[in-house]
């Protein structure tokens, strides 16, 4: 689970430039939207598109989305139980 | 007696260079656009997160865009009435074609909505009123070459119906390793005259 929390953070960084980052700065809890990374409504599409291309799973109600990204450490678990890749 | 306007200040990027009102800013030997942008922004203290997540043609209006908005120092305690005209020959194609890469694959489907976002060239111009809070009239334009008279046309048609107090004008070219960008401010005050001649002359300098 570690590798899977740094491996987004990685990737989250790099997909959403997120220059001013590294994954030391975004702790496993933080918020990815509001306050936290300060991500927007693109972000999320993208993390959508993530979320298909790199672990097969496609989401479909945006509610759910909405759970889903509360922080790296929920993304991974939700990503650890429905991985398709 | 009709109000004459003047061109206050102008920036180059072009050429791994960024100058304003012809003196250089900054200068590097990175040839790339996206490190050299990059490191520009870095340089001129840009502090604007939302930079990376922008397309080059963007970073490149936006960032010539901020060296002539900051230098004009606007009161930051009323809106500003700032009309923007832009213009360029290759619209968003450089972007177009990094989405077109995205889903040309039917097994390898992924159309990304960031990239997807910036496939229209007046985005740029979003992204310049957002940061300085701008909500006024805007228009971008796609010629084969710079056209200094119709932006002096238009800019001074905004200026005399009173639909905007100063424009900011100017050319915004990105396609792939080919960039240029012009960007000027039109208002009352200022020593150069607001002229299809100036223009040409502060464009090509």
């Amino acid at each position: 689970m570690t590798e899977l929390r740094l491996e987004l953070k990685e990737k989250i960084i790099e997909q959403l430039n997120l220059e001013e980052f590294t994954v030391a700065d975004i702790a496993d809890d933080d918020a990815l939207f509001g306050n936290g990374l300060g991500l927007d409504s693109i972000d999320a599409l993208e993390l959508i598109v993530m979320l298909d291309k790199d672990y097969g799973i496609q989401l479909t109600d945006p509610k759910e989305g909405k759970e889903i990204f509360k922080s790296i450490a929920v993304l991974a678990d939700y990503i650890a139980d429905n991985r398709g890749k | 007696m009709e109000k004459t306007h003047h061109i206050s200040s102008y920036c180059h990027i072009k050429d791994s260079r960024v100058s304003l009102n012809g003196n250089t800013l900054f200068i590097s030997a990175i040839a790339e656009f996206s490190a050299f942008i990059k490191s520009a922004s870095q340089h001129l203290e840009t502090k604007y997160s939302k930079f990376y997540k922008m397309d080059n043609l963007s970073k490149m209006a936006f960032l010539a865009s901020d060296v002539v908005l900051n230098h004009a120092k606007l009161p930051s305690d009323k809106e500003n009435n700032i009309a923007i005209l832009l213009s360029n020959r290759a619209s968003s194609l450089d972007t177009d074609r990094k989405y077109q890469d995205s889903i040309s694959e039917a097994d390898n489907f992924f159309p990304s909505p960031s990239v997807f976002v910036y496939t229209l060239p007046n985005i740029c111009i979003g992204e310049i009123s957002i940061k300085h809070q701008l909500h006024s009239e805007n228009c971008f334009f796609i010629f084969d070459t710079f056209d200094a008279n119709h932006l002096w046309l238009h800019a001074e048609s905004l200026l005399k119906s009173k639909k905007a107090e100063k424009v900011l004008c100017g050319w915004v070219d990105f396609d792939e390793n080919n960039y240029e960008a012009f960007i000027y401010l039109v208002e009352e005050n200022g020593t150069i005259a607001h002229s299809p001649n100036e223009i040409k002359r502060l464009y090509k300098s």
